[in-house]
């Protein structure tokens, strides 16, 4: 058992044994694909192709609004038919382009090899990371550029691969790690270049001894002079949140409300080392990515490379269908990811799951009293006070919400998940955090 | 698409834990407690442990208006917990009395489940002490006759009054006090028991046991500092009446000091004050600082202190 770890956290079932001895296959490419313009946080892309116009595979259709932004990508070659809203996973319609399949996968003319990461400037890379529409692939679609670019009084020395995949049931990091290590090497190496860092570390939980393994030697191979490390990680959720990471890999902590590089680190996906190592090598912008489809509402739960804008009905029926009792439908894993109310929803950069739970686990919980237990005290990985930042924000007492830390929560769900009373904590929170935010604007 | 879907917040898991299975747990580590109480004192325990328990639980029936009786199992708490605090033998409708005011009053009148500040059976019991005390305080106390289902009754003294009683005796419970009290190895095997399963944290009973053994210390050295711990109700207050999860502290810190407290005032009442016992009063007292210990209590924030040289 591994000793790096962090105060807090629970341990729900993994739920991995549906997908993570499945390779990653290849989803049939659909015959027509709607990539939203949404797709990252910060500022969606307006659209620089017209209706009517012949795309290629990789060709830029999206450019982005501002800094927090980043292009998105063709993920066919075809014909476009549409750009209005359409369902997206947040909920509600916004922009997307739709773009018919002519099946020919025709690639646009950037799509070539650059420079190799030996020639490449710091600067360089980080142009790649940004023209190439990189973002976080956890599931937080941060843009990847902008984290490449601290202020310059920060000095970044150390850039974590986050491998831990925390989150029940998702697979897509673990088999990345088995089948594209090298390929995650690379990635770190190109981050650690392109931030001066010193350090590289990449955190897997103990769950995965196979990946570890695969890291491990694809960092003995691939390091070249660089000082990497695999650091094996005690199996705990949400070890793979940002701030635990740092925590149980440095021992540093981030302080409330600072960003990672406060004390000088960048962390990244796997799944996004493997984009850059992609891009650098080959050209080849994001415009498809690993989805666990699994759970066990699912007939035949896979990992697929799926192109951007693939409706998930599509991945499900290629999965054989949901089961007859599958009742609920999520984007992302179980403890973060969000409940959809249709299937017809498109595939977008931060997609790493489909997940469909069935009766069992949606039964209808009546809500209780909180009994004052505290196990959510115990659980919340932050330090914070979820029964009363709850209890104060059911009532509307946003101030109170506030003290007692709703700021810092960042929606792991441990509380939630651990609450006797069944109480839902961190939909409670989440509102007095949007209400505390709207009184801070004004 | 023909199937519907269920749309809620995140996370989409839950534990299977609930207030039923806490409470169910409790009734379980209660168990052993009440089959030595059966042991030692016969039917008569077992008569008061039902007449509680039932009391209790329709009461909370009422109250609520629902045909479960069970319910989520806190009301038979409530009941089985006052007949530990009880007498082995009072007259019955002491016991009604008392099971009904714990439920009615101590839980009830301050909105129900969660809401209430002071522990409900003891507030059942101390209506009684203040209210019918000579059924139920002074030397009431059965004098224990193990294995004899239908002992006659012969009172006497606790041994916290006479401090005559063997360690050995008050480990293993022959000795007369309150029907759940007397026996610290069934008390501590029910502790155990809650602590596996996550509902009792170590520093409440740790801290509370703790200053009444070094207070005992200074009463006559370390046997006298075992025998405060072991004689009375430390055992059972500190393990199932002051861990009780609505009136004590959520936070760590607070928690050392409820148990702290408790400890104190039971020993400052054992020590100087006018009853031979001081639990009950020391719970209570302490109950009515919990919001403001949690208050004062509240945990540091991750990253919360930034290290000067970073």
């Amino acid at each position: 058992m591994s000793e790096r770890t962090f105060v807090g956290g629970i341990h729900p079932g993994y739920y991995k044994d549906f997908s993570s001895g499945k390779p990653i296959a290849s989803a049939r490419a659909p015959a027509q694909v709607i990539i939203s313009l949404h797709q990252n946080i910060g500022a969606p892309c307006d659209p620089v192709v017209q209706v009517g116009d012949e795309v290629k595979m990789g060709q830029k259709i999206g450019e982005p609004k501002g800094f927090v932004s980043t292009p998105v990508f063709a993920s066919v070659s075809g014909k476009v038919t549409k750009i209005e809203p359409f369902t997206h996973p947040l909920g509600n319609p916004l922009p997307a382009v739709f773009i018919e399949n002519d099946g020919q996968d025709k690639p646009d003319e950037g799509m070539k090899p650059g420079k190799p990461l030996e020639e490449l400037s710091a600067e360089e890379i980080k142009q790649i990371a940004k023209d190439f529409g990189l973002v976080g692939l956890g599931g937080a679609t941060f843009p990847t550029h902008v984290k490449l670019s601290p202020p310059p009084e920060v000095k970044i020395d150390t850039v974590i691969i986050n491998g831990a995949e925390c989150e029940p049931f998702l697979t897509a990091d673990h088999r990345q790690m088995l089948e594209q290590a090298d390929d995650i090497v690379y990635g770190l190496k190109a981050f650690m270049k392109s931030l001066g860092a010193t350090n590289g570390i990449i955190g897997v939980e103990d769950n995965k001894l196979d990946a570890l393994a695969s890291m491990n030697r694809a960092v003995a191979e691939g390091k070249g002079e660089y000082d990497i490390k695999v650091h094996a990680l005690h199996t705990k959720y949400p070890q793979g949140a940002e701030k635990m990471l740092i925590k149980a890999t440095t021992g540093r902590e981030v302080p409330p409300g600072a960003l990672p590089m406060a004390v000088n680190v960048v962390n990244q996906n796997g799944g996004t080392a493997v984009a850059l190592a992609e891009a650098i090598k080959l050209g080849k912008p994001l415009y498809e990515r690993i989805v666990t489809v699994t759970g066990p509402g699912i007939k035949e739960p896979a990992n697929m490379m799926v192109r951007n804008g693939t409706m998930v009905k599509d991945l499900i029926e290629q999965c054989g269908g949901m089961t007859e009792d599958a009742r609920k439908l999520i984007l992302g894993g179980p403890m973060m990811g969000l409940a959809q109310a249709t299937d017809e929803v498109p595939v977008i950069k931060g997609t790493s799951g489909v997940l469909i739970l069935t009766e069992e686990f949606v039964k209808d919980l009546s809500i209780d009293p909180c009994i004052k237990c505290g196990k959510c005290i115990d659980v919340c990985p932050m330090a914070l006070m979820p029964n009363f930042i709850g209890s104060a924000s059911e009532k509307n007492k946003i101030e109170m919400a506030e003290k007692y830390g709703a700021m810092d929560c960042f929606e792991c769900g441990c509380c939630t998940y651990t609450c006797p009373a069944k109480r839902p904590l961190v939909q409670w929170i989440r509102i007095a955090k949007g209400e505390i935010g709207a009184r801070r604007k004004k | 698409m023909d199937k519907k879907l269920v749309v809620s917040s995140s996370p989409h898991l839950k534990s299977p834990e609930n207030i039923h299975s806490i409470m169910v747990d409790v009734l379980v580590a209660l168990f052993p407690v009440a089959l030595m109480a059966v042991f030692l004192f016969g039917y008569r325990a077992l008569a008061t442990m039902v007449i509680a328990t039932l009391v209790a639980m329709i009461t909370e029936a009422i109250i609520l208006r629902k045909g479960n009786l069970f319910g989520d199992g806190s009301a038979a708490v409530t009941g089985l917990l006052l007949a530990m605090v009880l007498p082995p033998a009072p007259p019955w409708w002491v016991v009604v009395i008392g099971s009904a005011v714990a439920v009615g009053i101590g839980k009830h009148l301050f909105g129900g489940i969660g809401n209430n500040i002071f522990n409900p059976a003891l507030v059942g019991r101390a209506v009684l002490v203040v209210s019918w005390g000579a059924h139920v305080a002074g030397d009431v106390w059965m004098r224990p006759v193990p294995f004899n289902f239908t002992a006659d009754i012969v009172t006497e003294a606790t041994p916290l009054a006479t401090k005559a009683a063997s360690l050995l005796d008050l480990f293993i419970g022959t000795v007369s006090g309150s029907l759940g009290e007397t026996s610290a190895l069934a008390l501590i095997i029910g502790g155990i028991w809650l602590y596996y399963r996550g509902h009792i944290d170590w520093r409440i009973p740790g801290a509370f046991i703790a200053l009444v053994f070094v207070f005992g210390l200074f009463d006559g050295g370390f046997n006298m500092g075992l025998y405060h711990v072991l004689a009375g109700g430390v055992l059972l207050g500190a393990l199932f009446m002051a861990t009780d999860m609505v009136t004590s502290p959520v936070t760590s810190v607070g928690k050392l000091i409820f148990g702290g407290g408790c400890g104190l005032i039971t020993m400052i009442i054992r020590l100087f004050g006018s009853y031979p016992e001081g639990v009950m009063f020391s719970i209570l007292l302490m109950n009515s600082l919990t919001p403001i210990i949690d208050n004062l209590t509240l945990p540091k924030r991750f990253g919360e202190v930034k290290q000067k040289n970073a």
